[in-house]
């Protein structure tokens, strides 16, 4: 009895709403893990903007002042923040694997998207995080943020520039060459795109010399967190619901295939 | 007989052109939303700065510039 269908093929739809689902999921643990890690850092370095507020510029200046949206609220919008982020990362993360899966070079649907979502955390996490390091409230100056935007924007651009030239030169020494040898490649390239990218883009350090380094510390630890939760979340979530397509066609073809004899 | 492989790759759908131009407006939809989280300052929300303040803590643990 033959098997008519070899492989099972999901449409970009298919995976597209596994993406963003699996990224809603993702988007909601980064934002626990934000919560229980981060909310008492931004409350104390809030608390530290305000002792220092009245000696500074006058209120209308900063957006802070201005009291749209009360503490509360912004802590559960922390959730709808970290909820979209991971829907919209999902989706890109379902399409990047859409267009780039025949060339990830691997039978494995989980290790094809662990793959990817590593890439991500790599090249648009990790990356910009060395030059960028996260900053809490009342650390950035309002007259930089474009700049600070801008180089932001780059070094991500960059990471995943990094990631694909690591990608290509682990592929291009020839057909037989050890694996050391395509490791070291690999690495190579990375490091020497990240480093060109690190040297062009200027330096920005706004902190104040006040700002209890060990409050910085863990501000920074608890955003790093966050986004590490997100991408590893996001990768299994992704790898778990594109298993489960493979399941339910596998159980489809097999009541056909007992239906056929 | 049902096959004894345990597991069977995914294959992808081909990209064909319409593929493509459908993941290009999606890619764009996607960016827009990311956007919408961590760089908006009220431009694009049409609410002022009232999604950007909501979203506040967020940005800043996500890591990327505010103020
Ligand atoms: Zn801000």
């Amino acid at each position: 009895m033959p098997l008519t269908a070899g492989r099972t093929t999901p449409s970009y739809g298919a995976l597209l709403l596994r993406g963003l689902l699996a990224g809603l999921i993702a988007g909601l643990l980064a934002g626990v893990f934000a919560y229980s890690t981060g909310e008492s850092r931004i409350d104390a370095a809030i608390a530290i903007e305000e002792a220092a507020a009245p000696a500074a510029e006058p209120a209308g200046d900063g957006h802070h002042d201005e009291e749209l949206v009360s503490r509360d609220g912004q802590r559960a919008g922390l959730f709808l923040a970290t909820a979209l982020y991971g829907v919209a990362m999902g989706g890109l993360l379902a399409t990047a694997y859409t267009l780039l899966r025949r060339r990830l070079r691997t039978d494995s649907d989980t290790r094809a998207a662990l793959g990817l979502a590593g890439a991500a955390l790599l090249g648009i996490v990790l990356v910009p995080f060395v030059k960028y390091p996260a900053n809490p409230p009342a650390v950035g100056n309002p007259a930089t943020i474009n700049q600070r935007t801008i180089g932001y924007l780059s070094i991500v651009v960059i990471g995943l520039v990094a990631v694909w030239a690591g990608v290509l030169a682990a592929r291009s020494p020839r057909e037989g060459s050890p694996e050391w040898l395509r490791a070291v490649a690999a690495v190579a390239a990375f490091v020497i795109v990240v480093a060109i990218g690190y040297v062009l883009l200027p330096s920005i350090d706004e902190v104040p010399d006040t700002f209890p380094a060990s409050l910085l510390w863990d501000f920074r630890i608890a955003s790093l967190g966050t986004q590490a939760t997100l991408w590893t979340a996001l990768g299994l979530a992704f790898a778990a619901l594109l298993g489960r397509i493979g399941t339910r066609d596998r159980a489809a073809r097999e009541r056909s295939d007992i239906v056929a004899a | 007989m049902p096959d004894i492989q345990a597991v069977r790759p995914l294959s992808t759908p081909a990209v064909s052109p319409r593929v493509l131009v459908t993941a290009a407006g999606v890619v764009v939809l996607l960016l827009l939303l990311a956007y919408l989280v961590a760089f908006d300052q009220g431009a694009i929300s049409q609410s002022g700065m009232y999604l950007h303040e909501l979203m506040h803590d967020g940005r800043h643990l996500l890591g990327v510039p505010c103020h």
